[in-house]
Formats: C-alpha cells, sequence, structure tokens
C-alpha cells in the first residue's frame, strides 16, 4: 500500500513541478473550444443541433484526458532512457504493484487536468444541465483517464526509445480522438466512420460524458460504463503483462 | 555468497557474456575489470535480476535471481553505471523513495537517511532537486541510496566514473569500512586498476565474454610478470581499443541535451 501511495505521490509531484508542462497542456484543449467551439457555433446551430459549445466541451474534457493519460503512461519511456525505471525494477516489489502506482498516478494527473479544462469550459459559456448526474461525469472522467494511462503503460513497455512515438501519436492517438465524437454527433454517419465510431473506446467515455452533463446521449450511459469497464480491464491486464516483461 | 556457473547471454548472435564461471565469499571485495563491452554491465543485470540469462546458473545468496526475484532482490543494493535517479525529486525524496520501496520502517528510515546524507555531505541540500545536482554529488547520492537498506551484497557498478579524487578517496574508505564492520560483499567494476588493487581482495579480468584470468593482484602481476595491475590487465586484454556502437540510450540522452539547450 505504501509503494502504491510513494509511485503516485512522486507522479503528483513531479506534474505540480512541471508547470510550463501543466500550462502548454492547456493550449490545445483552449484551442478547439474557441476555434471549432465558436467557429462552428453558427453553423451547428442552423443545422438545427444546438448549441455547439455544450455539445463540443465534454469531447474536449474526453480529448484532454485522453492525452494526457497517454503521456503519463508514455512517460515510462522518459525513466526508462532517464534510468530511474532501473531503480523501481531491482527493488523487492513485484512489477504488478509499480504498474498499478504508476497507473493510478498517471490517471490522477489526467482527470486534474480534465478538471481545470472543466473549469476552462464553464468560463467560455459551458452549462451543466443536470447537477444530479454530475457524480457520473466523473466517473466517466476517471475510466477514460485510467484506460488510456494504461494503454500508454502499455505501448511504452514495448518501445524503447522515442522514435516510435510520432508513429503512435498520428496512427493511434490521434485517431483516437477525431474518431470519437468529440467533435461531431454520431448519428446519420457514413459507414465505415460508423464502424470507426463504434470500435473507438473513447467514443463511449466521451457519450458517458455528454449524456451525464448535458443530456445528450448516443449508446446510453450503461452501455457506455459497460465498454469502458471491459476495455479499460484489457488494458491494464495489457499494460500488467506488457510491463512484467520488461528487460533492460 | 555469489555464484555463477558457465553464465551465457546472447542478443541474437552477439554473445555478450561466454561461459563464465566465479565464486565471491561472503565478506569479500570482488572486482570485475574489463575493458568497454567486455560483458561487466551484463553480468551485473543478471546478477540483479534486470536480464534473464540465456544459460547457466546463478546463485545469490542461495537465491536463483531469475525465479526468487524478490527474495533476491531485498538481499543487494546497487549503484548503477549511468544515472538512476528522478531528477525532479529532491535528495530526500529520492532516498525516501528507495526506503519505501524496500520497505524500510519509517523511524529507520529517517534515521539511515540523515546518516548516509551527511557521511556523503548531502544533508545540506537534502531539499535541493537533484537536477540541480552536479554530477560528483548525484553518484554520491545514488551510493548513499544503494546502502539505505543496509543490503547483505553491494554492486557497484563504476561507482567512480566522473568524480575526482577527494570522492572518490571518500567512497572507497566507506566501501572498506562497510566490507570490514558489516561483512558487507562487495561486487564491483572500475576502470581505475589502482582502486580495484587498493580495495578488492580477488579481481577477475573479463575480455570478449571471457574470464581471462582470476586472482588477488599480486597474483594476477606475478601471472603475467607485470610489475603493476594496469601492465597485467594491458598485458591480458591488449593493447586495442574497443568500438561500442552508441546504444539508442547515448542517442537519447544527445536529443535530451539538444532539447535542454534549446530551452535556455
Amino acid at each position: 500500500m505504501n509503494v502504491i501511495y510513494i509511485l503516485w505521490l512522486r507522479q503528483i509531484k513531479r506534474y505540480l513541478r512541471s508547470k510550463p508542462r501543466i500550462i502548454a497542456s492547456l493550449g490545445q484543449p483552449l484551442l478547439f473550444l474557441i476555434a471549432l467551439g465558436f467557429g462552428f457555433g453558427p453553423i451547428f446551430q442552423r443545422a438545427g443541433q444546438g448549441n455547439y459549445i455544450q455539445f463540443l466541451a465534454p469531447g474536449v474534457i474526453g480529448m484532454t484526458i485522453l492525452f494526457t493519460a497517454i503521456f503519463s503512461g508514455i512517460e515510462l519511456i522518459w525513466d526508462r532512457q532517464f534510468g530511474f525505471l532501473k531503480e523501481t525494477l531491482v527493488a523487492p516489489v513485484p512489477r504488478i504493484v509499480i504498474m498499478i502506482g504508476r497507473t493510478i498516478g498517471g490517471a490522477t494527473v489526467a482527470l486534474i487536468q480534465g478538471f481545470i479544462v472543466v473549469l476552462i469550459c464553464l468560463a467560455a459559456g459551458f452549462r451543466v444541465t443536470n447537477f444530479s448526474a454530475l457524480p457520473w461525469a466523473i466517473l466517466f472522467m476517471i475510466l477514460i483517464a485510467v484506460m488510456f494511462t494504461a494503454l500508454g503503460t502499455a505501448i511504452a513497455s514495448v518501445l524503447s526509445d522515442f522514435q516510435g512515438f510520432q508513429l503512435v501519436m498520428n496512427f493511434l492517438v490521434m485517431p483516437i480522438f477525431f474518431l470519437s465524437g468529440a467533435l461531431f454527433p454520431l448519428t446519420n454517419l457514413p459507414k465505415l466512420l460508423d464502424l470507426a465510431t463504434t470500435i473507438d473506446p473513447l467514443s463511449y467515455g466521451v457519450d458517458g460524458l455528454r449524456s451525464a452533463l448535458v443530456g445528450i446521449g448516443h449508446f446510453g450511459m450503461p452501455l457506455d460504463v459497460l465498454v469502458l469497464c471491459v476495455i479499460g480491464a484489457a488494458l491494464l491486464g495489457a499494460g500488467g503483462y506488457l510491463f512484467s516483461k520488461i528487460q533492460l | 555468497m555469489i555464484r555463477v556457473a558457465n553464465l551465457v547471454k546472447k542478443y541474437g548472435d552477439f554473445t555478450a557474456v561466454n561461459d563464465i564461471s566465479f565464486d565471491v565469499a561472503e565478506g569479500e571485495i570482488f572486482a570485475f575489470l574489463g575493458p568497454n563491452g567486455a560483458g561487466k554491465t551484463t553480468t551485473i543485470k543478471i546478477l540483479t535480476t534486470l536480464l534473464k540469462p540465456t544459460s547457466g546458473q546463478v546463485e545469490l545468496d542461495g537465491l536463483n535471481p531469475a525465479v526468487e526475484h524478490n527474495e533476491a532482490r531485498k538481499r543487494f543494493g546497487i549503484v548503477f553505471q549511468d544515472p538512476s535517479l528522478d531528477e525532479e525529486l529532491t535528495a530526500y525524496e529520492n532516498m525516501d523513495f528507495h526506503g519505501v520501496l524496500y520497505k524500510v520502517p519509517a523511524k529507520i528510515r529517517a534515521k539511515r537517511i540523515e546518516q548516509l546524507l551527511t557521511l556523503f555531505e548531502l544533508w545540506e541540500r537534502r531539499n535541493d532537486q537533484v537536477k540541480q545536482f552536479s554530477g560528483g554529488m548525484k553518484r554520491r547520492l545514488e551510493i548513499a541510496r544503494g546502502l539505505l537498506h543496509t543490503p547483505k551484497i553491494v554492486f557497484l557498478d563504476e561507482p567512480t566514473l566522473g568524480l575526482d579524487p577527494q570522492t572518490r578517496n571518500q567512497l572507497w574508505t566507506h566501501v572498506k569500512k562497510l566490507n570490514g564492520e558489516e561483512r558487507v560483499t562487495v561486487f564491483m567494476t572500475t576502470h581505475y586498476m589502482e582502486e580495484a588493487e587498493r580495495v578488492a581482495h580477488r579481481i577477475a579480468i573479463i575480455d570478449h565474454g571471457k574470464i581471462v584470468a582470476q586472482g588477488s593482484a599480486e597474483q594476477l602481476k606475478a601471472q603475467t610478470g607485470a610489475e603493476t595491475l594496469e601492465q597485467a590487465f594491458l598485458a591480458l586484454t591488449g593493447s586495442t581499443i574497443r568500438q561500442e556502437d552508441a546504444s539508442a540510450l547515448d542517442q537519447m540522452r544527445n536529443m535530451a541535451r539538444m532539447f535542454r539547450g534549446r530551452r535556455r
């Protein structure tokens, strides 16, 4: 327990000490919110879909958690390159415990970033319509954070340096974001896009968040929770397994 | 305390460690010397559970590090060849993190951290982030950290790399003291022959993955008819300079340096 706590604490301390990173990572959601939110707002309205900021904000929150969580997981590569990973791997602690501590730490950081973006969204004019569903919204944020931190850890366990990182960003993380329904409604899509959005785990995260915060849902919250839990558990398992196989 | 028999480690076609055998007795200081790329660090990684051997037997205090990892890991402390500190954390936090991982009880932990940081003259700087430390200070901190959980075996992989003579002297004095008073077994590598001669009870010389000679400094000198250990070493391993490819790690460090440079 102490071990998990100290691993968690380390991630939090590292996060709080890198102020530039906190600020830099908020630039992107802000840009999406302003450029897309206000830019597409009038068209969205005319198409009869209502207020675009209301629609977009849960997507931007999901995006922030996705990126921060993946990065937190991938920080493992950094630890490997700068040697600190060795220090944790020769310690008399089962690898799975180290993986759990790291994941909880990374997910917490992603969650904090997510909450900061919630505040930014509120400042940009986003309004929560259903306060009683707020605990659900938090649950969805946690599920997204844990799932993608585990995915980041799994990827980082296989990559030994940053050369494959661009590949991961362009062919995995970006598609997960753009195909998730964070930016557009999932109804009446072309067949192929419809399929892609259905297999994208983030679709269910964003959908759940949107249902909870503004009452617009596509899959329905029970299905969202189910899918996120199953895929999250699978990714944790995969991440734990790959992490335990690391040799230096 | 350490027993290695017919150990082999292959990376694809390349044989890093080729059928080596040696024993280290309890309370002994054992030096493992060899040119760059000879297989020293690979051997240490296998002994410290970071790598699995291709074949051969390894025993650490009667335990097999490839199978009983956690029991084996409690027995040793290690100072790695490359840095392994978290630079964002302070010196104290690095020590504390280590203490928690090794389950050193809180009270003893605080006391030992103070003792060790004082001994290595870092106590005044305990609340500074490690990234503000000089190379020598980082090295001292790593050594202090490796000793925190009072291990029975200490692995020192080129611990004095980049240290000034004062710090080197202090380090070896401390290692000898630890070995004398607490009977800690020490397994060390170094490129400074006079260090090996000064502290090691026994020396093994490894080259191209094979042990080419073993014995005390006197025996090695007598065997080669050399006057100093350095001459004996050169006689055994030849004087050609070894080529090593830049590892992914080195490339990464260069990249990090570039990034840091740009930020400034």
